[in-house]
């Protein structure tokens, strides 16, 4: 074969393997993603047993220890609305009331079950202190 | 003092915009004499950057609370070392940092090369490069984030450093992350002053290597302190979590590390061009885009990590660098073609090639996973995000293939390889390769295919190594009959670069080991306990002896004033193995009331961690504080007046009474094997990086005597 007809095969392949690939990363991370949901979302339309992404602030006065459990309520950013949400698993340092979280919920009855360890706050170097003047 | 700052920032930007004008048009119209006066002006700018930078650290250090961001990252109880550090928690401090750390790197490769008279004709192009980038971030600095604002009612007190950042790191994990992004613009402008000016041979890469190494060592570095911050001290005893602060760092990092291998290909072969300075491009902008997720917020959304100005005018800059890069590299074209041919699909090149496309490879997938909410929103109207798993499935068999690659770069030839010598170079380490796995799973480790498939193929990549330090002090001997360290050390002084690159291929073996094994083989428990209560993690008994606490007693200097602690005793099959102390710190508030206010800031875990070289026991413990909250509560309506001594009194007399008689707290608690190889192989590769970085002396300059590589080679043909 000649050489030139043989860098076009190997190109052809290359790229036919790179197009592959890049499909099957597209096509996972599609399924494989969670939908971000807000509260208020969720309180309009979740399905039980359904997994959702749900980020808020920590409502304030509502975080509760029961046994080895953690009991919060998650509100919307801007309005007022807000689900319960009982966890178990690694609390972040940074976790507060009044902070805002990324947690992983499924639906069970009036409360949201969070998954375990999902529990996510904002890294500490986004820090930005209220200015107390 | 915020005056000579604000005037030192705005001095800063007159002279790069006077710096890139200067050398574009001392090029254009060949004046030597204007060009010079450039790099003169980025020397002065750093100077005048250098100054507002030590002023910004100077208000830190002397608490000025007419500082702004002093009022609201420091305080007066803050430690003076964290008071040092606090400057780069701030945004406009980090900001400053970032032109404080380009502008010095800048008169650095300016400097050498001027000294030496290379790239005359690339570095003004270079110069304008720099300074535009610097003119940016003194832009955002003096108009959108500027560090010198003031306050006309200085307040007596701020609000602290986060006590999350107060670790020892924080002193030098942000310079170094910054020093790689700020490195990698560096090779980053000459790629762009080659392409401009058309001189695309490789001398462009040779003057510039050093830098896109450093910026690849500090990079490295950064990221590398940063697995063990999260480790040691946020308290869940993970290192990696695909969190988009991680992957921002970690892109560029990737295809640094694809072009110091493809960069060889060019010096060596005249191939590649087109490639090679597409990643340098590529690089250098994903820097400013790392720089540009940690500081402005972006991703958002999902992470909902704090609103920022600086996002409009960083897609901008974005923008023109990538579209910049695109266009000239179009341009330039023609001028970029391989002056030789691929000979063969069996020769280091392609191999070199292929390791290439497996980082450029990883570094997509992490592009994908952490750009994916905003792609996801464009694409379906809705946010959403993948998480840990699914990196996972694309990292870990592209970082099997990575460390393969880096077991047969280094033996095989050139050009064209034949079977029959790969084979006897690889035969040994292939040997040890296979037999590791089987060893371990003779002794009993449970089967696991991608852990024990990485143990195997890092023993190959160790033995590779050893096997050519062998083979080369092996042949140095023969020559010079030196006793065999002075052998070895001697081959490692002659060809630094090689053989630091070597030592790097071992830390990464080891450390890819570690992960392996902590990730597949740990145990991990979350569990309440009441004293005397035992739970079992691993083949180990973990038994809550006793609550401890500490007050006024701040051991290790981060400002916590009152702490809760445990005693945990651990044994494996009734033998006492560890006393752990793992404990919580708590950081005032003092917006609450007297005494709650010991309580109800922030508390960071401080982990009871024993480490080893086969497996770390790591524990963390949040105490249950709802009963010294209400107790301090109360304490707060009867003594509203307190003084700070006296609530201070109470507030410990409460931790005292919580040791006396602790309610039930929450453990976590880890027994991993192998983190520590994580961090010995991560100091392994900081030590090949410096083997190869460090300035050739005059000694080992000297040419090699006449024959000398004839001979050497005669001796690896016999070896």
């Amino acid at each position: 074969m000649d050489p030139s007809r043989k860098r076009k095969i190997r190109l052809v392949v290359a790229l036919a393997a790179a197009v592959v690939l890049a499909s099957a990363l597209v096509y996972t991370s599609f399924s494989a993603s969670s939908e971000a949901k807000s509260p208020s979302q969720l309180v309009a339309g979740a399905q039980p047993g359904q997994s959702y992404e749900l980020t808020g602030k920590v409502a304030h006065g509502s975080v509760r220890r029961e046994g080895g459990a953690l009991l919060f309520r998650v509100q919307d950013r801007a309005d007022t609305t807000s689900v319960p949400v009982r966890y178990v698993g690694a609390v972040p340092d940074p976790f507060r009331e009044g902070r805002e979280v990324i947690v992983d919920v499924r639906k069970q009855g009036p409360m949201f079950v969070g998954e375990k360890d999902s529990l996510v706050t904002k890294c500490p170097s986004k820090f930005k202190a209220a200015h107390s003047t | 003092m915020a005056i000579l700052g604000r005037a030192c920032l705005i001095i800063a930007l007159g002279l790069a915009v006077y710096g890139a004008a200067a050398s574009i048009y001392g090029a254009r119209a060949r004046k030597p004499a204007w060009v010079e006066s450039g790099r003169r002006a980025v020397y002065a700018m750093s100077g005048v950057v250098t100054i507002a930078f030590a002023i910004l650290i100077a208000a830190f250090i002397r608490s000025d609370f007419s500082f702004g961001v002093v009022v609201d990252h420091s305080s007066t109880t803050t430690p003076l070392f964290y008071r040092a550090t606090a400057a780069w928690s701030s945004q406009e401090g980090s900001l400053l940092l970032w032109v404080f750390l380009l502008s010095a790197w800048s008169s650095l490769i300016l400097f050498v090369l001027a000294r030496k008279g290379k790239l005359r004709e690339i570095a003004p192009y270079a110069t304008a490069v720099l300074c535009g980038l610097g003119g940016f971030f003194l832009f955002c600095s003096i108009f959108l984030a500027n560090p010198f604002t003031t306050l006309a009612n200085p307040p007596l007190e701020g609000a602290g450093l986060n006590p999350l950042l107060r670790y020892p790191s924080m002193m030098i994990h942000p310079p170094a992350l910054y020093s790689g992004y700020t490195l990698f613009t560096v090779p980053f402008a000459f790629a762009i002053g080659a392409l401009i000016t058309g001189r695309l041979d490789a001398s462009w890469i040779t003057s510039t290597r050093r830098f896109a190494l450093a910026a690849w060592f500090f990079l490295g570095l950064g990221i590398l302190l940063g697995a063990r911050w999260s480790y040691s001290e946020l308290g869940w005893g993970g290192y990696w979590a695909w969190d988009p602060v991680e992957n921002a760092s970690l892109m560029p990092w990737l295809v640094g590390t694809a072009f110091l291998h493809s960069a060889m290909i060019q010096e060596k072969r005249g191939m590649l061009k087109v490639w090679n300075v597409s990643l340098v491009l590529a690089a250098g902008v994903l820097a400013v885009l790392g720089t540009f997720l940690v500081r402005s917020g972006i991703l958002d959304s999902i992470h909902a990590f704090g609103a920022s100005t600086l996002g409009v005018p960083f897609i901008l800059l974005i923008a023109t660098m990538a579209a910049a890069s695109i266009g000239l590299v179009i341009w330039r074209r023609p001028s970029l073609r391989s002056e030789h041919r691929l000979d063969s699909l069996f020769s280091r090149e392609s191999i070199f090639l292929l390791n290439n496309l497996v980082l450029v490879g990883l570094c997509f997938v992490v592009f994908w996973g952490t750009f994916f909410p905003l792609i996801s929103e464009a694409v379906t109207g809705d946010k959403a995000s993948v998480g840990p798993p699914w990196f996972d499935r694309y990292t870990v068999p592209l970082a099997l293939i990575l460390v393969l690659l880096s077991g047969i770069g280094p033996v095989i030839a050139w050009r064209r390889a034949t079977v029959s010598k790969l084979a006897r170079y690889l035969a040994i380490p292939l040997a040890v390769g296979v037999a590791v796995p089987l060893v371990l799973l003779g002794l009993g480790v449970s089967y696991h295919l991608e852990a024990l498939l990485m143990f195997g193929i890092g023993a190959f990549a160790l033995t590779v190594v050893a096997q050519e330090f062998v083979r080369g002090a092996g042949a140095r001997r023969a020559m010079t009959g030196d006793p065999p360290p002075a052998a070895l050390l001697a081959l490692v002084r002659r060809n630094r670069r090689r053989y630091g690159g070597y030592v790097v291929h071992a830390g990464m073996a080891v450390l890819f080991i570690g992960v392996a094994a902590s990730s597949t083989f740990h145990h991990q428990r979350d569990v309440r306990l009441s004293p005397g209560q035992t739970t079992k993690v691993g083949g180990y008994d973990v038994r809550y002896q006793k609550a401890t606490f500490n007050v006024a007693n701040d051991h290790r200097n981060t400002g916590a004033l009152i702490s809760l602690g445990a005693v945990l005793d651990v044994s494996k099959g009734g033998k006492h193995v560890a006393t752990l102390n793992p404990s919580r710190g708590y950081y005032p508030d003092l917006s609450q009331g007297p005494v709650s206010r010991f309580y109800q800031g922030e508390s960071t875990s401080e982990v009871g961690l024993q480490a080893g070289l086969r497996r770390d026991l790591w524990t963390a413990v949040e105490p249950d504080t709802s009963r010294i909250d209400r107790l301090a509560a109360e304490a707060d309506r009867k003594f509203p007046d307190a003084s700070p001594r006296l609530s201070l009194f109470i507030a410990g007399t409460l931790a005292a009474g919580y040791a006396r008689n602790p309610p039930p707290a929450t453990f976590r608690v880890i027994d991993s094997p192998l983190v520590t190889w994580i961090w010995l192989g991560g100091l392994i590769v900081v030590a090949g990086a410096l083997i190869a970085l460090w300035p050739v002396g005059l000694r080992a300059r000297r040419t090699a005597p006449v024959g000398y590589g004839a001979r050497v080679a005669r001796e690896l043909g016999r070896a």
